[in-house]
C-alpha cells in the first residue's frame, strides 16, 4: 500500500497571533512552526501501517523552502520520502489542486490529511483532493483499518460515531482519535540523523489561479473585565446569568 | 439566479442550524436582489422554512438517502444549484456540512469560505468575514469564482424571522454511487450534544479525578447542557475524547460556557472563544481563564458547584 500524508506547516498551538503589512499578512516573527496537529495524528497512524503492513509512507507539503524543517521532522518520525510543491500555499482550493496532482502522479492508494489546519481552518483540502482524484472520502476519521482493498473507518458525528466501509483509493480527514495523543512520537537522534539522508524532492507547481483570496485580518475585540462573584453569594451569579447575560 | 441553501434535517425535523442558514441566505438574497431556494432531504414538513425567508423548497424524498452520505448529498445539492442557476450556495458548519462542503465546491467549481460569521461585507468583489487561527483572528476572505460556497459558523449570524410564502417542488436528482456505506451508528440519543447545546458545562484537571464528574453531570442536567472537558482530562482518560473541546478537539459556540477547574490554556480558550458568555470557577485567581471570562468565581469547585446546583434548582422551580 502506498500512503501519502499531507503536512501543513503551521504556527505552534501556543503561538500569539499577530499580523503585519497593514493587517494583510500573518506575522511569522518569533513564531515556532510545527506539523499541523491533525496531520501528525494521521502521520502516526501511517507509521503503524508501515510497521505492521509494510506500507510505504511519503509526506508532502505545499510551500516554500521554509517548510522543509517541518517535512524533515516528518521524515525523522519515520516517513520514507518527502515531496515539497514549490509554491506558496494560498487558498485551500489551490492547495488541494497542487496536492491532487502529486496524488495522481504517485498513484497513492491512501491519502491521509488533517481534517483542517489550525491556522486557516479551511477544512477543505482532504475532501477536495478526494473529489479531484475521484477517490472515496471519509472526514473526521477517528479510527482507520485497511485490509487489502477494503477500509473500515470510524467517523465522528454529532453526539457519537459511525462505522463506515469503503474501498481504496481513499482519502481521509484525520484528527485526534485516529491515534491517541499518547501514541505521538518524538523523533529520536537516530531518526533525525536518518531523516537528513532521506529524499526530499522539490516539484514545480501547476499553474492555477486563487479561488479565494485573503484580503485582511483582524483580531477579536479584547474581552471586557471579568465580573467576580463571591463563592458565598452564588445567588448573585444565578441572578447575573438570568437578568444581565440572559442565558438561563 | 436564486441563493441556494442546504437546510439540514434529522429524522424529518429541521435542525436549528437549518433556520440559521436560511436566515443567512435571506440576508444574502436581499443584498443581491434575488430569492432563496432551500434544498431538503426527507424533511416531513417544510412550511416552517417560510418563516425564515425561503421562497422555494426543492424537496428530495428518497429512502436511499435516509442516512447522510457526503457524496450523494453533495451530488444532489450540486444538481439543485445547477437547476436553480444559483451563484451563491449556503451551508452550515455542522460536522456533516463540513464533510460534504469540499465535494460540493469541486462539483460546482466554487470557491469555499468556511466558518463565516457575518453577511457578506461586499458582493462585488464577494467578500466575507470568517474566523481563522482557531478563533484567534478573523479573516476577510474574497471569493473569486463565479459560484460562491459559504459555510456559516454556528450561533454567529443568528436566526431571524422573515415571512415569505414558499412553493414546494419535488426534486429527484440522480443518485451516484455512495462510495462509503454506513455499517453502524453509535449515538447517545438521550444526551445533548456539544454541537447542538445552548449551554456547555466543562471540567478540567482541577476536578482531581473521573470519580468527581457526578457534579458536572448534575449541573449539566439542571441546565439542559452538554458536558465537555479540557485536553489533559481526555488525555488522562478521565473522560472520552469526544468530550475534548479546544484547538485540537471540538469547537464550542454555545450561548453559555461554564468552565470548572480549567486554567484556560491558550489552546483551550481558542476552541471555546466563540461562546457568547463564559463563566469560570477556579481556586487560582491567576488562572488565565479569568482574563477571558465574563463571570468568575475564585473558589473551590467542590463547594461552589454543589451550591450552584442547589441555587439553580431553586431558580428553575420558580420559573
Amino acid at each position: 500500500m502506498k500512503i501519502l500524508v499531507c503536512i501543513s506547516h503551521v504556527p505552534d498551538t501556543t503561538s500569539k497571533i499577530n499580523f503585519t503589512e497593514d493587517n494583510s499578512k500573518f506575522d511569522t516573527n518569533g513564531v515556532q512552526f510545527v506539523i499541523n496537529p491533525n496531520d501528525e495524528f494521521g502521520l502516526t497512524r501511517a507509521m503503524w501501517f508501515k510497521e505492521k503492513q509494510g506500507a510505504s509512507v511519503d509526506v508532502v507539503s505545499v510551500g516554500g523552502a521554509e517548510t522543509e524543517p517541518t517535512l524533515r521532522k516528518a521524515l525523522a518520525i519515520g516517513a520514507d520520502a518527502a515531496i515539497r510543491v514549490n509554491t506558496v500555499a494560498t487558498d485551500g482550493f489551490s492547495t488541494a489542486k497542487q496536492l491532487a496532482k502529486v496524488v495522481e502522479s504517485g498513484s497513492y492508494d491512501l491519502v491521509i490529511a488533517g481534517r483542517e489546519s489550525i491556522d486557516y481552518n479551511g477544512g477543505m483540502v482532504p475532501g477536495m483532493i478526494a473529489a479531484l482524484t475521484k477517490a472515496n472520502f471519509v472526514n473526521n476519521c477517528i479510527s482507520l483499518d485497511v485490509e487489502g482493498n477494503n477500509a473500515t473507518v470510524a467517523r465522528e458525528i454529532d453526539g457519537g460515531k459511525e462505522i463506515v466501509s469503503t474501498t481504496l483509493p481513499l482519502v481521509v480527514g484525520g484528527q485526534k482519535g485516529i491515534v491517541s495523543e499518547s501514541d505521538l512520537r518524538i523523533p529520536n537522534m537516530r531518526g533525525i540523523m536518518m531523516a537528513r539522508k532521506k529524499p526530499l524532492t522539490i516539484v514545480d507547481p501547476i499553474d492555477i489561479s486563487e479561488e479565494t483570496t485573503s484580503k485582511a485580518f483582524e483580531k477579536p475585540a479584547a474581552s471586557g473585565a471579568v465580573t467576580l462573584v463571591s463563592p458565598d453569594n452564588i445567588d448573585e451569579l444565578v441572578n447575573l446569568l438570568h437578568n444581565e447575560a440572559k442565558v438561563i | 439566479m436564486s441563493v441556494l441553501v442546504y437546510t439540514e434535517s434529522e429524522q424529518g425535523k429541521f435542525k436549528k442550524v437549518a433556520l440559521e442558514v436560511a436566515s443567512y441566505a435571506k440576508a444574502v438574497a436581499n443584498q443581491l436582489g434575488t430569492t432563496v431556494t432551500a434544498v431538503t432531504f426527507n424533511a416531513n414538513d417544510t412550511t416552517v422554512l417560510e418563516n425564515y425567508g425561503v421562497d422555494k423548497v426543492l424537496q428530495i424524498s428518497n429512502p436511499k438517502l435516509e442516512n447522510f452520505n457526503a457524496n450523494a448529498y453533495a451530488n444532489a445539492i450540486t444538481q439543485a444549484a445547477e437547476k436553480e442557476g444559483a451563484k451563491v450556495v449556503i451551508i452550515s458548519s455542522s460536522i456533516d456540512s463540513k464533510y460534504l462542503a469540499p465535494l460540493l465546491a469541486v462539483g460546482l467549481n466554487a470557491g469555499y469560505a468556511s466558518n463565516v460569521v457575518e453577511a457578506p461585507s461586499n458582493t462585488s468583489p464577494f467578500t466575507v468575514k470568517r474566523t481563522a487561527f482557531t478563533n484567534k483572528a478573523f479573516e476577510m476572505c474574497q471569493i473569486n469564482t463565479d459560484i460562491k460556497l459559504i459555510g456559516v459558523s454556528k450561533n454567529a449570524f443568528g436566526v431571524f424571522e422573515n415571512s415569505a410564502s414558499a412553493s414546494t417542488e419535488e426534486f429527484t436528482p440522480s443518485i451516484p454511487d455512495f462510495g462509503v456505506t454506513v455499517d453502524s451508528i453509535d449515538k447517545a440519543t438521550d444526551k445533548v450534544t456539544i454541537a447542538d447545546a445552548e449551554i456547555v458545562v466543562s471540567g478540567g484537571r482541577g476536578l482531581k479525578g473521573p470519580e468527581n464528574w457526578g457534579m458536572v453531570e448534575e449541573l449539566a442536567e439542571v441546565l439542559g447542557a452538554a458536558t465537555a472537558c479540557s485536553k489533559p482530562v481526555s488525555d488522562l482518560g478521565w473522560r472520552p475524547h469526544s468530550e475534548h473541546v479546544g484547538q485540537t478537539g471540538k469547537p464550542v459556540a454555545s450561548n453559555l460556557y461554564i468552565a470548572i477547574g480549567i486554567s484556560g490554556a491558550i489552546q483551550h480558550l481558542a476552541g471555546i472563544n466563540a461562546s457568547k458568555v463564559k463563566v469560570v470557577i477556579n481556586t487560582d485567581p491567576e488562572a488565565p481563564f479569568f482574563k477571558a471570562a465574563d463571570y468568575g468565581i475564585v473558589g473551590d469547585a467542590f463547594e461552589v458547584v454543589p451550591n450552584l446546583i442547589e441555587k439553580l434548582k431553586a431558580f428553575k422551580a420558580q420559573q
